[in-house]
């Protein structure tokens, strides 16, 4: 066995894996190159701009309605965080209890609100009013998207939190109840300050999740003031027939999610730091 | 707990048959022990022996199979009792010091004093501070746990536990996680503590300190106490086979017990059979005295 492998080596030169995997990158940097010289000889550049970024229809998207919209998508976004944070931390609670039909109930509406599509959520939500009549959530249309949006965060973020909860050491809640501490005070100031400290990378996520499941609530029937950014684009965009303004209002919605990521891989650097 | 029963000299902590399982295995095996007022008790035996599992509950962290404990004349066991207010006399000190991370030193000393004991902000403070000042580490006040060093860690952990005023401070191998040279920092303040008369219920591997502060030294081996009693006499005249073979092991760790390695030697190499040479369990049975 020995012996044919050294009368092989000096014949069937064989590259080192590091020479090797050089040469790989090098063979996809060419690849990259070729494909983006092809695109740019053969792409019609005129007709590109005149599709999607008319100058006259940036203007006109600019100033028409969309600080309005940005604003809507921004405060439809926060108001069902909040609520998603609050409702997630109840469940998250609820899944771990020690009394099960609160962790059944949990169970069901988690897995119920992640199952299902959310716009699916909200076209039921805008058939809600012929189930309950009279139903009436104030703040509208505010009110309305957010418990939508709310309700569908909460279902996530309920297992973000209920992670963060878990990955508190048990030593910390052994801690603060040998100090006499009652079960409730004990996960109050001791346990969820920890948790949503280790959980503020994943959380910011699903923010900018939520800033884009926001383009969703059209469907609730909203009135023109009410438009976030895409519909608001949408809109414009089917009625000049040009697809300009529905790229400007996808470029604002990178406003917002840019700084959030950035945000994200800042905190994360700082927790790997503290480790 | 009430100050009237708990006169010096009077039994704080008692405890009868204790039982705790965990599914299978019979982690204790009935055990009966007294904690007097202004005692410091130390348990020593080698790790699996249950004696964290005792000390834990001790204080309700595990909830012991059956048998009965009596903190100051109070059924702990009982599902009446509140585990709350014999908690809050009652500090505890754990291998990990478990400080709180996200709050400064000062906030670990005073977040249970404001929230259990509802003193003010600066009562608590004033009491925390005086507790620093005792474990030696009263600049530390404004950092937080991650700057500081293991030994600090749980001296903060003592001053922590100590601004509870409680009346028996439970310690659960407090030098295990510490680097050697910081074993001396925590060792001095708990002798400190003991000469101003804390009632002390110490887990521990520190012999030299077991002998030195303790009035009473229990050792436990396989979930019962095999020996109690003065330190000079557990500790430097053991009576029973497995206080010696166990304190042989902890005192001089490179001695070679011939036997021993023959008979591990054995039952590696050459099978059960050869190895029932050396081991005769049902001999050394005898010898218990726990249970």
């Amino acid at each position: 066995m020995s012996t044919t492998i050294t009368e092989e080596a000096p014949t069937k030169k064989k590259l080192s894996p590091r020479k090797r995997a050089q040469r790989i990158r090098w063979a996809q940097y060419a690849l990259l190159a070729i494909v983006l010289v092809v695109f740019a000889l053969t792409a019609n550049w005129e007709q590109i701009q005149s599709a999607f970024f008319r100058t006259d229809m940036i203007k006109l998207t600019l100033t028409e309605g969309l600080p309005n919209a940005l604003k809507n998508t921004i405060i439809y976004t926060a108001g069902a965080f909040v609520i998603g944070l609050i409702l997630g931390t109840i469940l998250a609670l609820m899944r771990l209890s020690s009394v099960a039909p609160y962790r059944w109930i949990a169970s069901t509406w988690i897995e119920f609100f992640r199952g299902l599509p959310a716009i699916v959520v909200f076209i039921a939500f805008s058939l809600l009013p012929l189930a309950f009549e009279g139903l009436l959530i104030p703040f509208d249309p505010y009110g309305t998207v957010w418990v939508a949006l709310g309700l569908v965060a909460s279902a996530y973020m309920a297992e973000t939190i209920r992670a963060g909860i878990q990955a508190v050491p048990k030593g910390q809640i052994e801690a603060a109840r040998s100090l006499g501490m009652p079960s409730g005070a004990a996960t109050r100031k001791i346990v969820l300050p920890q948790a949503f400290r280790i959980i503020t990378p994943p959380l910011t996520n699903e923010v900018i999740l939520l800033v884009k499941d926001s383009s969703l609530v059209y469907v609730l029937g909203l009135s023109a003031s009410g438009y976030e950014l895409t519909k608001y684009g949408r809109d414009l965009s089917s009625s000049n027939v040009n697809l300009t303004p529905l790229v400007v209002a996808g470029f604002c919605y990178l406003i917002i999610t840019l700084p959030l990521s950035y945000l994200v891989r800042r905190m994360e650097a700082r927790q790997k730091k503290e480790r | 707990m009430t100050a009237s029963s708990t006169r010096t000299g009077a039994a704080i902590v008692e405890v009868t048959d204790l039982h705790k399982s965990f599914g299978s295995n019979h982690v204790l095996q009935g055990l009966n022990a007294t904690i007097k007022q202004g005692e410091v008790v130390c348990v020593i035996g080698p790790s699996g022996s249950g004696k964290s599992t005792f000390l834990r509950c001790i204080n309700l962290l595990e909830e012991p199979t059956s048998g009965s404990i009596k903190v100051g004349g109070d059924e702990v066991t009982d599902p009446d009792c509140d585990i709350d207010a014999i908690r809050r006399n009652m500090g505890m000190v754990f291998q990990q010091f478990n400080l709180f991370p996200h709050l400064s030193v000062l906030g670990n000393c005073t977040m249970a004093q404001m929230t259990v004991l509802k003193r003010s902000k600066a009562e608590a403070e004033a009491k925390a501070r005086e507790n620093l000042e005792k474990v030696g580490l009263s600049e530390k006040a404004d950092a937080y746990p991650a700057q500081l060093s293991g030994g600090q860690q749980q001296r903060v952990a003592i001053a922590r536990a100590l601004s509870m005023d409680p009346k028996l401070m439970l310690f659960d191998e407090p030098t295990s996680a510490l680097d050697p040279e910081l074993v001396g920092d925590v060792l001095s303040v708990m002798r400190r503590l003991a000469n101003d008369g804390m009632t002390m219920f110490v887990v521990t591997h520190e012999m030299a300190f077991a002998r030195e502060v303790a009035d009473r030294v229990i050792f436990m081996d396989g979930g019962v106490i095999v020996e109690e009693g003065d330190p000079e006499q557990v500790i430097g005249d053991p009576q029973e086979e497995r206080t010696k073979t166990f304190l042989q092991r902890v005192l001089d760790p490179t001695h070679v017990d011939a036997g021993a390695e023959d008979a591990a030697y054995a039952k590696r190499h050459v099978g059960e059979v050869a190895a029932d040479n050396f081991v005769k369990p049902a001999d050394t049975h005898g010898h218990y005295s726990g249970g």
